[in-house]
């Protein structure tokens, strides 16, 4: 191709990308070093609200914004540093906990305990999306033509459902007196409350997520199936390899290029975990980076967001990911240097 | 063909009779647009507003992520706003809705002193209705045990365990303790019940004391006697618990009293009784906050606009829309007969001393989110009490900081 054809092609999703990407994240970069805020007067003010039979009126101290001469709030920025990361880290108080020997206690700090979730749910789920989707790949291979479609089309469906509906979904079927809480009740003759602790929720969490992705998995590795070099796979039949072997020696090291790729998108994925956590309403017991990014963003009663922090958050989230990609992505270099 | 126009005619003319009461006093030609949350209170109101023509309703339960920036925009995107006591405080901050006194002396006179929500004496709502968590409970199980109706929460505690002896339903209490705004709000009623104050006037968080233990220590009693679920219970699903005949009490807002009665979806019709919340300590306030919804008027509109704005508002907010839709809230509106299930809530605003209104600060809506997010650690026993309370302090103090609030 020639180089201003080339050129013609990826400009569009490049400068898409330089818009909608690269820019906002520069953006949140400067944003976590500094704060804006109102600047605020202490004023008294009589406040009268309804009560029975007459209105309640109180008086009281409150902190109100100044406005500018055009009326507008009056705002400051100002350069905080790290702060922002530090409010978000409490290292001091990690280093305590570590000091004093109470590692659980790290867990006290929200954005450990998100780390935590975060990791354990994209490292759990992973060999298992992989496992099960390449399972259900060959069995569908060596499944009987006719019902070949029905058991694709059927394999699938958890992959189209909108990932919050998905979610919402089997919260119902749980939650409470659902159906399958119900039915688990009665096969264990005991009272079941999926929601009361962390873990039974988190246990809900893995199996959701692997439901609702395992399908993707199983699609790029059926295809993968399809271009099996045959003669490979009868000479080593002629070889004498059992059916273990032929797996190990011949069909694994073919779809080697898109198990990394699979594992790749998964991490990433999986590292956002949100929907989740707002399906499963779970904060009180289970939260993740990316909800806690959320939670910053998200405006009380009184129009108060947190950007510099979610700001911060969200960095941190994107550093995150960037560290658990290099080995896989350094992987799938190495194979598409080896293929040339 | 003239005789089905004049056939049609008559049909309309017949409906205009029958409809004549629920017209609307003058003759709208100004675009008027409302922002509201979605419950039943405003559908009534917007509809009877909508009776004055050249009027839009949008009724939104995320009103309150829109009406900041929405009200704004110059001009404002819509006339009339309806909040409530903690949904009004970034309005009023940013000075986008504007002081009604003359507006309620030209248009107003009718109303009474109750609705005039004033901040530094100018009135800035008019109120509507007001809102409460109060006691409700199955009068039927009360009578059938020989239980007397708790006016405090110790009294809950041992007729909950009287309930719970009797084996009667699943769970003697339930409490709308779901993790975020609605946890924080049964501490903040708790905790008022405590007599406890959140932030002194620097802004400083004074929320580690005796008030915030002995409410977090309360509130963990509650918890023996409820669906374990219960930090993932809202409001519907206490209400759906109290329809399903699964609980026996609960401190609930009085918006959801009258689903106790709806056939359609209740077990319980008739059954359910409301009386005032119960008290933290013997002769302290109802440990609950006063709320209120009502009508405000943005700031960024022309004075024409605002006039045809409020005018509408008052035809919503009217004797006729009252009488229509009764049971609906506990209007503040004059016509209003309080109903069998609004008795609670009434006891509630007459309790001596009262129950303090929800402050509409900018402390108050970063110490929610804190004890949102916090109060949990106690209730799953991951923190002790102390401990739970200096978190929240220091998330507090964190967000202030950030915000402005405090300094350093």
């Amino acid at each position: 191709m020639k180089p201003r054809v080339f050129a013609a092609f990826v400009a569009p999703s490049l400068l898409m990308m330089l818009i909608f990407i690269a820019a906002p994240l520069v953006s949140v970069f400067g944003q976590s070093f500094y704060v804006t805020q109102p600047v605020y007067e202490q004023v008294e003010v009589e406040t009268c609200t309804p009560g029975f039979p007459t209105a309640n009126c109180v008086t009281e101290t409150k902190s109100q914004p100044v406005f500018d001469a055009e009326g507008r709030i009056e705002t400051r920025t100002i350069f905080v540093g790290l702060d922002s990361y530090r409010n978000l880290l409490q290292l001091d108080r990690v280093g305590g906990y570590l000091a004093s020997g109470d590692w659980g206690a790290i867990l006290n700090v929200d954005f450990w305990a998100a780390l935590r979730f975060t990791l354990m749910f994209t490292l759990i789920t992973l060999p298992i999306v992989l496992v099960l989707g390449l399972t259900i790949a060959l069995a569908v291979n060596n499944a009987v033509k006719a019902i070949r479609g029905p058991v694709i089309f059927m394999s699938l469906l958890p992959f189209i459902i909108t990932p919050v509906i998905g979610a919402l979904s089997i919260r119902w079927l749980f939650i409470g007196d659902g159906i399958l809480t119900v039915a688990l009740e009665q096969l264990l003759d005991r009272d079941i409350a999926m929601f009361a602790q962390g873990w039974t929720i988190e246990l809900m969490m893995y199996f959701y997520r692997v439901w609702h992705v395992a399908p993707f998995a199983f699609v790029i590795f059926y295809a993968g199936l399809q271009t099996v070099n045959q003669d490979t796979l009868e000479s080593a039949i002629v070889d004498g390899a059992n059916r273990w072997q032929r797996l190990k020696f011949v069909v694994i090291p073919h779809l080697g290029p898109l198990i990394t790729f699979v594992a790749l998108i998964h991490l990433m994925d999986a590292y956002r975990v949100f929907e989740e956590i707002v399906g499963f309403s779970s904060q009180s017991h289970v939260i993740s980076l990316q909800w806690l990014t959320y939670d910053f963003l998200q405006p009380d009663d009184a129009g108060n967001r947190a950007i510099s922090r979610a700001s911060a958050s969200a960095m941190l989230t994107m550093i995150g990911i960037v560290i658990l990609l290099i080995a896989p992505v350094r992987r799938a270099w190495r194979e598409h240097k080896g293929v040339r | 063909m003239i005789r089905i126009t004049a056939l049609a005619a008559a049909g309309a003319v017949s409906l205009l009779g029958s409809a004549a009461h629920a017209e609307c006093s003058f003759e709208n030609d100004t675009p008027v647009s409302l922002l509201s949350a979605g419950f039943e209170a405003w559908k009534a109101v917007s509809d009877a507003m909508a009776e004055c023509g050249n009027f839009q309703a949008e009724l939104d339960q995320e009103f309150r992520t829109k009406q900041p920036a929405a009200f704004a925009a110059n001009p404002s995107l819509y006339a009339l706003g309806g909040v409530a006591n903690g949904t009004i405080t970034p309005l009023v901050n940013e000075g986008t809705i504007r002081p009604l006194d003359d507006l309620v002396a030209e248009h107003g006179q009718h109303l009474n002193e109750n609705q005039l929500i004033r901040i530094d004496g100018q009135v800035m709502a008019i109120g509507m209705m007001v809102n409460t968590q109060h006691l409700m409970y199955r009068a039927d199980i009360f009578e059938d045990l020989g239980l007397e109706v708790p006016e405090t929460w110790d009294e809950v505690l041992e007729a909950a365990a009287a309930i719970r002896e009797a084996g009667v339903v699943d769970y003697p209490l339930g409490a709308t303790m779901q993790t975020g705004w609605n946890l924080g709000q049964d501490f903040v009623n708790m905790f008022y019940g405590f007599g406890g104050e959140f932030v002194d006037a620097q802004n400083m968080p004074t929320l580690n004391s005796e008030a915030g233990v002995n409410a977090l220590q309360m509130m963990k009693a509650m918890t023996e006697f409820m669906d374990p679920e219960y930090l993932v219970s809202d409001s519907t699903y206490v209400q759906q618990q109290f329809q399903q005949g699964r609980i026996a009490m609960a401190n609930l807002w009085g918006s959801r009293a009258g689903a106790m009665d709806n056939e359609a979806e209740s077990d319980v019709v008739g059954l359910v009784e409301s009386a005032a919340a119960p008290k933290a300590t013997e002769d302290g306030p109802p440990a609950t906050t006063i709320w209120w919804d009502g009508v405000v008027v943005a700031q960024n509109i022309p004075d024409e606009t605002a006039e045809a704005a409020f005018r509408v508002a008052m035809e919503g907010l009217d004797q006729e829309m009252v009488e229509n839709n009764n049971d609906a809230a506990v209007w503040l509106i004059p016509g209003y007969e309080p109903t069998r299930l609004a008795q609670g809530a009434i006891a509630t605003l007459q309790a001596q001393p009262n129950a303090r209104a929800y402050p509409s600060t900018t402390a108050m809506g970063l110490m929610h989110t804190a004890l949102g997010n916090g109060v949990a650690a106690f209730l799953t026993g991951d923190k002790t009490a102390e401990q739970t309370l200096e978190d929240i302090e220091a998330e507090y103090l964190t967000a202030a900081r950030e915000a402005g609030l405090v300094d350093g």
